[in-house]
């Protein structure tokens, strides 16, 4: 019989604790391919976030810290530092990275920490049940916004990789979705490639996901996907936004 | 060695080099950013790591992922910064990393002042952070106590795998001393090999974790904290008797640079043929309760003396278990009682015991 599909060590065999139809399996199933195609399994460190994936520690078939809410950049920052022979990876959803902790993933970015950050967007918290994020979209609702995000109040969403790309210092930004077959395997192909700009020396590496939260959207996951799509694609385009080619003696190109 | 004149911040820099420990990450704050500025300058010439970070909130996150992957690291700061780090002390202990954190003590509340305190004494004996753990936590009163003390900081980190503190104030950071650097043998850090994330190749998988979502596992985790704790404060103990051979009818109790300058009044007074002890912890956590209550017998009366508006004087009013009257002077905001306020205030203690 021909296998056609298997494991990967990358990842442990423990289930997951995601909720049907939520991302976060398959983002951490093409984190966990490229870690194993890499070869570098036993040579990586993870840091696990506070929020939905403050579990991935047990996930991820390689050594991982637990970091506090938002500080993962700054624990990865104190890794990386003292062992740079390692690959060093950050795995932060969108409440941890771009709210409680977007002072360490701007300073961690603009100093060209060679780690690289998995930042998975899903408009939403949660873990803690659907509340407000930075992400989150004009007028979506959440727990926090019933009557949907009042711009006048709370602002509009963060886009955390095009601010990032604002920064001089060189670095590898890029977004890319998890809402279709077709765009996770785009997806993988990203990862790798930061993987591999971290394990060159390149240059700090960030890769945006966005994701789907079906249960604190309130959505089926097909609808899910489709809304993601609709309302999320627009405003968060997908692509490369910044890459370390385009800089020349420090100068960014067109600038 | 030959003695060197230096500053309390870079003397403590260097002995942190001397111990081992070549990796940095810290924020500047007055009066401490001596320490930082000398390791900028020291730690590339070992070939070492020093990081500017962003804020103490991420310097304190830096270092428990430098403890994580098995790394000597040290990180500095003064008063309001050691509060920013609360979260990441919190976070260190509960993962049970080996880190130091010298707290060079300001004045406060708030921002406080510049000028030196001993304000925080008891944000870092009984309530650094959130949750159940115990500071390992050491107060020198010169600047070559200062060396010491941090050498011993890593050493005691490392035995028992916890967070250790040593709190100066600004007065050691400020100052220049002259100071021997013990000769320390270094290796790497002791046992790292056992925990440390350094990579799973031929191994499982680790983690450096401080969440255990069931209630069960979280008890036995704080259980184990607990009688960590407990080994510590039979072993760790530390301090100075001054003056206490023969009788006494005051026993000073302070720590410290307060300490020191507890120490003259009292040579004054003896001049005087007023005989004065004093008791000094070393080791305010585990603070040596019994040695405490142990000097105080001989004594009539005590009398705590603080940089601050009163918070050792709990730990003694503790060894002694009221069993002794205890008076307290002490001045805050930066203000140091000189040696003749000690004095003064001795001899108000003294006419209490009827003499």
């Amino acid at each position: 019989m021909k296998k056609i599909f298997a494991y990967t060590d990358g990842l442990t065999r423990l289930p997951t604790h995601y909720c049907p139809g939520c991302t976060h399996g398959v983002i951490h199933r093409v984190v966990g391919e490229v870690i194993d195609e890499l070869g570098i399994r036993g040579t990586t460190v993870g840091v696990a976030p506070v929020g939905c994936a403050v579990l991935a520690y047990k996930y991820f078939n390689c050594d991982m810290f637990e970091a506090s809410h938002g500080r993962a950049p700054a624990v990865a920052t104190g890794a990386k530092r003292c062992r740079p022979e390692m690959s060093v990876f950050t795995y932060q959803g969108d409440g941890d990275l771009a709210s409680i902790g977007m002072a360490e993933i701007v300073h961690a970015a603009n100093r060209g920490e060679k780690f690289t950050v998995i930042f998975v967007n899903n408009a939403i918290y949660g873990m803690t049940g659907g509340q407000m994020a930075p992400t989150t979209m004009p007028n979506q609702r959440s727990t926090t916004t019933p009557f949907g995000r009042d711009v006048n109040l709370a602002g509009y969403p963060i886009r955390v990789a095009e601010m990032l790309s604002t920064l001089t210092t060189p670095a590898y930004v890029s977004r890319v979705s998890s809402h279709t077959a077709e765009q996770t395997v785009r997806a993988k192909e990203v990862i790798k490639k930061a993987f591999q700009y971290q394990i060159a020396g390149t240059c700090f590496t960030f890769v945006e996901v966005l994701s789907t939260c079906p249960t604190n959207w309130g959505l089926s996951p097909r609808e899910s996907n489709k809304w993601l799509e609709k309302e999320m694609l627009p405003y968060y385009p997908l692509g490369d936004i910044k890459r370390p080619e385009d800089f020349e003696g420090g100068q960014h190109a067109g600038n | 060695m030959a003695k060197v004149l230096m500053k309390g911040n870079e003397a403590i820099g260097e002995a942190a080099i001397r111990a081992g420990c070549i990796h940095f990450f810290g924020y500047p704050i007055t009066p401490q950013s001596e320490v930082p500025e000398y390791l900028a300058k020291r730690l590339p010439e070992v070939g070492g790591v020093f990081v500017q970070a962003e804020s103490e909130v991420a310097a304190s996150n830096m270092i428990y992922g430098a403890a994580g992957v098995g790394m000597r690291v040290l990180t500095t700061s003064s008063s309001p910064g050691i509060s920013l780090m609360a979260e990441g002390v919190s976070y260190l202990a509960g993962a049970e990393l080996p880190v130091v954190i010298v707290n060079i003590m300001r004045g406060g509340p708030g921002l406080g002042g510049i000028l030196p305190s001993q304000g925080d004494y008891l944000q870092a004996t009984k309530g650094m952070a959130h949750g159940d753990f115990d500071l390992i936590v050491l107060a020198p009163s010169s600047v070559q106590e200062a060396v010491d003390l941090t050498i011993r900081a890593f050493q005691l980190a490392e035995k028992y795998r916890n967070p250790v503190m040593v709190v100066g104030d600004g007065m050691i950071g400020q100052m220049m001393e002259p100071v021997d650097f013990p000769e320390v043998e270094v290796g790497p850090p002791l046992a790292a090999d056992d925990w440390a994330l350094t990579g799973c190749e031929g191994r499982s998988p680790r983690d450096v974790n401080s969440l255990f979502l069931d209630a069960n596992d979280l008890h036995n985790h704080n259980v184990k904290l607990k009688d960590k704790f407990a080994v510590i404060t039979e072993n760790e103990q530390e301090w100075e008797l001054y003056s206490c051979e023969g009788e006494y009818d005051v026993l000073v109790t302070s720590f410290g640079m307060m300490a020191r300058i507890c120490k003259t009044a009292i040579d004054v007074l003896a001049e005087e043929g007023i005989k004065v002890g004093l008791f000094r912890p070393i080791t305010i956590k585990p603070y040596p309760y019994d040695a405490c209550r142990e000097a105080a017998q001989k004594a009539k009366r005590l009398l705590c003396v603080e940089m601050n508006m009163g918070q050792m004087i709990q730990d003694v009013q503790l060894a002694t278990r009221g069993a002794k009257e205890i008076d307290f002077f002490g001045k805050a905001g930066g203000v140091i009682p000189s040696v003749e306020d000690v004095i003064q205030s001795v001899r108000e203690t003294l006419a209490k015991t009827g003499k």
